[in-house]
C-alpha cells in the first residue's frame, strides 16, 4: 500500500511542465452541449424503434392496494403492456445480493401490494408512442385501503431515535462546561425538505441482445446502477451493460437508480423491443430521494473573550420507514472549532415519505445553516466581530481526533474574503443602513467540507496515430470531469491536450466510484494519473528495448515525456512513431489508485468563507441579494474555469437554500406541496446578482498524488447562514427557520415595529 | 393528423397524433434531440425554440398549431462547423455545466437580444419610451424563464454580454 510520502514526491502533475494543470481549458464536451448533440439517456438512438413506458404513481402515503383496474388502459390505443404488482415479471426481493460483491442490492418495482410512500410506482404502461403511453397510464384506476401514516415531521419529533450504530460523540463534559460558561447561547434552527431538481429527469433507454441488456441511463454511479439492475433481474452483472455518458445534473439525487431503469429493462425484455422510460417532473419530486428536514439545537458556551468552552449540535432528521439514511448535520462541526467540551449527535424519525438521501454536501449543507448562524448570534452577544470570533476558536489540531490538519486555510479564507468584500464597512449594529424602503446588511459564514479518496481504476490506450484515450467507468454530471481528466492525462504523458480523448460512463470500462461526495475529481483524477505513470513506464520499456528507437538501450529512469515525444537528452521520437513501429495495434494499460495507508492520520477538509450583502424591503419583507463573495481553499485547482463554475454553482445553491427552497408535506396525503418547478423555487437568473469567488493557492500532498481536493460541494457550505446573518444585520430580524421567505421576514419586521 | 412546417430551413411534413407537442415532435419524430424536456409544463425553459423568430416553450405548444411555421432549434443555429456566436460565447465563458438547460438558454438568448433590439420592454425596463439599454438587470430579467439548476447564471450573463456588447 502506498503512503502519503510517495504522494509528496515531485511528479508530472506537480511539475506541470506544459502548464495544463490549472489552465482555463474550455469544457471538453462543451461543443456537443452547446450544439445540442450530446445524447442524454432518453436521446440515445436504439437499434430499432422503441416503445415508450410510463409509470403510474401512488397517491397515498401508506396503505395497501385493494384493486387496480387496468382494463381501460389495456384497451387504450397502442398499448403493449400494462403491469401492476399482480403481473410484473419476477424480480429478486428488495435488498437481495446474489453476488456478495455487488455494490447495490436488488431494487424491485411493484414488488407487493403495500404502498410505502406517495409517488411509489404502482403500475406501468408501455405503448407505441409517448402520447398513447401517457393517456393509458392516466386510465389506470387504483383502489386503496389507507393506513395511518407518519408524514408530519414537526409533529413526530417525539418518535426520534438514535440511528443504529451512530452513538453521540462527547468529548470532555459538555453539561458541566456549558453550565459553567459565562456567556451562553441555546437556539434551535430548522432546515426544510429540499429537492435536487436536476434539469434532466431520470430516464433510461434499454434493449436486449440475447441474454444481455444494454441500458443508457442517467446515473452518477456506473457500477452501482449496473449491480442494482443485475441483482433486481437476478442476472450476472456482466449481462448488464450500463452506459451514462451525459447526465443532466445529479447533485446526489442520481447516486442510485430508480424504477425507470428496472422498468425499461424489464419491458424491453418482455416486448423484445427497445423501451424508453422517463420520469415526469412530478415523479422527480415524489419518486426520487430528497434532502430531509433537520431540526438542530445548537448550544454554545463561551468565555467573555469569545473562546468556546462548550459546544453542541443535536440534530433531529427523518428518513423513509424502510430506507435508512441519516442527514449528518452535526458531523462537520467536529472538525470546525476548538472547544474542550463537545457533544454532537443525530436522532432519526422514520416516516412514510419518499426516501431521504444525499443532496449536494449532505450534512454540511444543512448543519452549517445552524452553527454558522449561532456563531453570528454569539458574536453579537459578546460584542466581537464574527470573523474575529471564528479566528479565536481556530483549532491547531483536529479538535476531536487530535490529528494534525493536512492543510487548513480557513483563517486565510476569512481574512482574504473580509478584505476583498469590504467587511470593515459593515456596521455591527443591525438596521442602520437604509436606502429608501430597503435596509441593507452584511453577513458572513465559514465553510468546511470533508475530502475523500476512494479506490478507482482507469485505462489508457495509445493508438498508432498517437491518439491517447483515457477510458474510465466514471461519470461527468456537469462537474467538468471529462475536462480535468483530459488535462491530467495530457500533462502526465506530456502530450498536447488535443491529442487526448476521454471516454467515460460505461460499465465495460475500468471502474471508478462515480460522482458524489466531492470525491470525484480526486478519485478519478488520481486513477488517471497513476495509469498515465504506468503508460510512461510501458512506453519507456518499449523504446529502450526497440533497436529501431533512438532511445534503444537507454536508462528508463532518465526518459522524459514532453510535446508528444518520448526523449532522452537530445534523442527523441514521437509517441505516435514509437507505437506505430513497436506496437502497431496500440498500447493499452490500466492503473489504479487506492487510499494511502496513512492518509487518515491527517484531518482532511476543504474550507471556505462566504460573505453576503442583502437588502430587505421593509414594506414587503422581500430579501434581495446584492452581492456575494466566497474565498475557498480546496487543494490544487485543475481547471480554473470549470472549478469556478462549480464553486459558484454551489454558492447559488446556498442562495436558494437561504431564500426560496422548501417543500412542505401535505399532511393529508403525504405528498410534497411543490411537485413542479413553478412551485419549488430554485434560483433563477433575476435572483442572482454579482456572485463571485476565488480560490487560494494550495496543494494538499496528504490528499492524493495530485494534491487536489473536491470543489463540488464546498460552495454551498455556510452560504445560507451568511445570508441569514446578512438579513439580521440589515434589519435586526433573526430568523432560524429556513428559507427566509418574505412572510417570515415581514412578521419579524412587524414584531420589531418596523 | 398532418402538419407542414419548416424546421431549421428544411420543409417537414409530419403525420402526427393530435396530442403531440412541438417538443415531442422534434425529439421523437424529427430526431432533433437538442431541444430538452425538463418539466413538460412550461416552467423551466429547457425546451425553448424559435418559432418565426420568437422564442417559445415547445412543450406548451402542440405541433398541430404550427402549420407553415418556421421553427429553428439549437441544431439550426450553427453554420456547418462554425458555431453561432452565442454558442461560441457559452463555450468560451463556460456558461454551462451539465448542459441540459444549455440549448434552451442559447435559443432564448438569441431571441431575447432580438426582442430587446426591437424595443420590447421587460419588467426591468425603467423607461418604456426610451430605446432599451440592455443592462445586466435587463438580461437577467429577460432570461429568467430559463432555469439552470447547475447555476451557471453568472457565466451565462457573461456569455450574453460578450455577444450583445456593452449596455448602450
Ligand atoms: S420542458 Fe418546456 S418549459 Fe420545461
Ligand atoms: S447547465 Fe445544468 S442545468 Fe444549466
Amino acid at each position: 500500500m502506498s503512503s502519503v510520502k510517495d504522494w509528496a514526491l515531485p511528479n508530472p502533475v506537480s511539475e506541470n511542465r506544459s502548464g495544463l494543470i490549472g489552465k482555463t481549458v474550455d469544457r471538453y464536451e462543451g461543443r456537443l452541449k452547446v450544439t445540442g448533440t450530446a445524447p442524454y439517456a432518453y436521446e440515445v438512438e436504439p437499434p430499432s424503434a422503441p416503445a415508450y413506458g410510463q409509470a403510474v404513481s401512488a397517491t397515498i402515503a401508506r396503505g395497501r392496494i385493494v384493486s387496480i383496474d387496468t382494463s381501460a388502459a389495456e384497451a387504450s390505443p397502442g398499448v403493449k403492456l400494462v403491469w401492476t404488482s399482480r403481473n410484473v415479471p419476477a424480480q429478486a426481493a428488495r435488498g437481495e445480493r446474489a453476488n456478495p460483491r455487488s455494490q447495490r442490492g436488488s431494487n424491485p418495482t411493484m414488488a407487493s401490494d403495500a404502498v410505502e410512500f406517495y409517488g411509489q410506482t404502482l403500475a406501468f404502461v408501455a405503448a407505441d408512442t409517448l402520447e398513447n403511453a401517457r393517456a393509458a397510464a392516466a386510465l389506470v384506476a387504483v383502489t386503496y385501503e389507507t393506513q395511518p401514516a407518519t408524514v408530519d415531521f414537526m409533529a413526530s419529533l417525539d418518535q426520534a431515535e438514535m440511528p443504529p450504530g451512530e452513538e453521540d460523540t462527547e468529548i470532555g463534559d459538555f453539561g458541566a462546561g456549558f453550565a459553567a460558561s459565562p456567556v451562553k447561547l441555546d437556539e434551535t434552527y430548522f432546515s426544510p425538505i429540499a429537492n435536487h431538481t436536476q434539469m434532466e429527469p431520470c430516464a433510461t433507454t434499454a434493449w436486449w441482445d440475447g441474454d444481455k441488456v444494454t441500458v443508457h441511463t442517467s446515473i452518477q454511479m456506473v457500477k452501482g446502477g449496473q449491480h442494482a439492475l443485475a441483482e433486481t433481474l437476478a442476472i450476472a452483472s456482466d449481462k448488464v451493460h450500463l452506459i451514462t455518458r451525459y447526465i443532466g445534473g445529479g447533485f446526489g439525487g442520481k447516486g442510485q437508480s430508480y424504477d425507470d431503469l428496472t422498468l425499461a429493462a424489464l419491458a424491453a425484455r418482455e416486448l423484445n423491443q427497445p423501451v424508453k422510460v422517463a420520469y415526469t417532473r412530478q415523479q422527480m419530486f415524489q419518486a426520487t430521494i430528497h434532502r430531509p428536514a433537520v431540526q438542530m439545537r445548537v448550544r454554545l458556551g463561551a468565555e467573555p473573550d469569545g473562546r468556546l468552552n462548550a459546544f453542541s449540535i443535536e440534530a433531529i432528521t427523518h428518513c423513509a420507514r424502510n430506507v435508512p439514511f441519516t442527514e449528518h448535520a452535526a458531523n462537520f462541526s467536529r472538525s470546525l472549532y476548538a472547544a474542550p467540551n463537545r457533544l454532537t449527535g443525530h436522532r432519526l424519525v422514520r416516516m412514510d415519505l419518499p426516501g431521504a438521501g444525499p443532496m449536494r454536501a449532505p450534512g454540511e449543507a444543512t448543519g452549517m445553516l445552524s452553527l454558522e448562524c449561532a456563531m453570528d448570534e454569539l458574536a453579537e452577544k459578546l460584542g466581537i466581530d464574527p470573523v474575529e470570533l471564528r479566528i479565536r476558536n481556530e483549532p491547531t489540531v483536529d479538535p476531536e481526533t487530535g490529528k494534525p490538519f493536512s492543510v487548513r486555510q480557513l483563517v486565510s479564507c476569512m481574512r482574504e474574503g473580509a478584505q476583498r468584500f469590504g467587511w470593515e464597512r459593515r456596521n455591527p449594529t443591525p438596521g442602520q443602513v437604509r436606502e429608501g424602503r430597503w435596509l441593507v446588511g452584511m453577513g458572513m459564514a465559514a465553510g468546511i467540507r470533508g475530502n475523500f479518496l476512494l479506490p478507482a481504476k482507469a485505462g489508457i490506450r495509445i493508438t498508432a496515430d498517437g491518439t491517447v484515450t483515457l477510458l474510465q467507468g466514471m461519470t461527468d454530471i456537469g462537474t467538468g470531469t471529462y475536462t480535468i481528466l483530459a488535462q491530467i492525462t495530457a500533462e502526465t504523458l506530456g502530450v498536447p491536450l488535443d491529442q487526448v480523448r476521454v471516454e467515460l460512463g460505461d460499465s465495460d470500462m475500468p471502474p471508478a466510484p462515480g460522482s458524489g461526495g466531492q470525491f470525484g475529481a480526486a478519485t478519478a483524477g488520481s486513477a488517471a494519473f497513476e495509469t498515465g505513470m504506468v503508460m510512461r513506464r510501458t512506453l519507456a520499456d518499449l523504446a529502450i528495448n526497440d533497436p529501431n528507437s533512438p532511445l534503444f538501450g537507454a536508462d528508463p529512469t532518465l526518459v522524459t515525456f514532453a510535446n508528444g515525444n518520448i526523449a532522452l537528452e537530445n534523442q527523441s521520437e514521437s509517441l505516435a512513431s514509437l507505437v506505430a513501429r513497436a506496437q502497431p495495434d496500440g498500447v493499452y494499460v490500466e492503473g489504479s489508485i487506492s487510499p494511502a495507508a496513512d492518509a487518515r492520520d491527517w484531518s482532511q477538509h476543504t474550507y471556505g468563507a462566504q460573505f453576503a450583502e442583502v437588502a430587505v424591503d421593509v414594506v414587503t419583507g422581500e430579501v434581495r441579494l446584492r452581492r456575494m463573495f466566497g474565498v475557498f481553499a480546496a487543494g490544487r485547482i485543475l481547471n480554473a474555469k470549470t472549478a469556478k463554475s462549480q464553486i459558484t454553482g454551489g454558492m447559488i445553491w446556498g442562495i436558494g437554500t437561504a431564500l426560496t427552497e422548501t417543500n412542505p408535506v401535505d399532511p393529508r396525503y403525504g405528498s410534497f406541496l411543490n411537485q413542479d418547478m413553478a412551485g419549488y423555487l430554485v434560483p433563477s437568473h433575476a435572483d442572482i446578482v454579482n456572485v463571485d469567488s476565488i480560490f487560494l493557492d494550495e496543494t494538499d500532498d496528504k490528499a492524493n498524488p495530485l494534491g487536489i481536493k473536491g470543489v463540488g460541494e464546498l460552495g454551498i457550505c455556510g452560504t445560507g447562514a451568511a445570508i441569514a446573518n446578512a438579513i439580521y444585520n440589515a434589519c435586526g430580524v433573526r430568523l432560524r427557520d429556513y428559507p427566509m421567505t418574505p412572510d417570515k421576514v415581514l412578521e419579524g419586521l412587524i414584531a420589531k415595529g418596523l | 393528423m398532418h402538419t407542414n412546417l419548416t424546421v431549421n430551413g428544411q420543409a417537414v411534413a409530419l403525420d402526427h397524433d393530435t396530442r403531440t407537442t412541438l417538443l415531442d415532435a422534434l425529439r421523437e419524430s424529427l430526431d432533433l434531440k437538442g431541444t430538452k424536456k425538463g418539466c413538460d409544463h412550461g416552467q423551466c425553459g429547457a425546451c425553448t425554440v424559435l418559432v418565426n423568430g420568437v422564442r417559445i416553450n415547445a412543450c406548451l405548444s402542440l405541433v398541430a398549431m404550427h402549420q407553415d411555421d418556421d421553427v429553428v432549434t439549437i441544431e439550426g443555429l450553427a453554420s456547418g462547423d462554425v458555431l453561432h456566436p452565442m454558442q461560441q460565447a457559452f463555450l468560451t465563458q463556460d456558461a454551462l455545466q451539465c448542459g441540459y438547460c444549455t440549448p434552451g438558454q442559447i435559443c432564448s438568448a438569441v431571441a431575447m437580444l432580438r426582442e430587446a433590439a426591437e424595443g420590447q420592454p421587460s419588467q426591468a425596463t425603467e423607461d418604456l419610451t426610451a430605446r432599451i439599454s440592455l443592462t445586466d438587470a435587463e438580461i437577467r430579467e429577460r432570461m429568467s424563464g430559463n432555469i439552470c439548476r447547475c447555476s451557471a447564471y453568472p457565466q451565462i450573463l457573461a456569455a450574453i454580454r460578450s455577444v450583445a456588447g456593452d449596455a448602450a
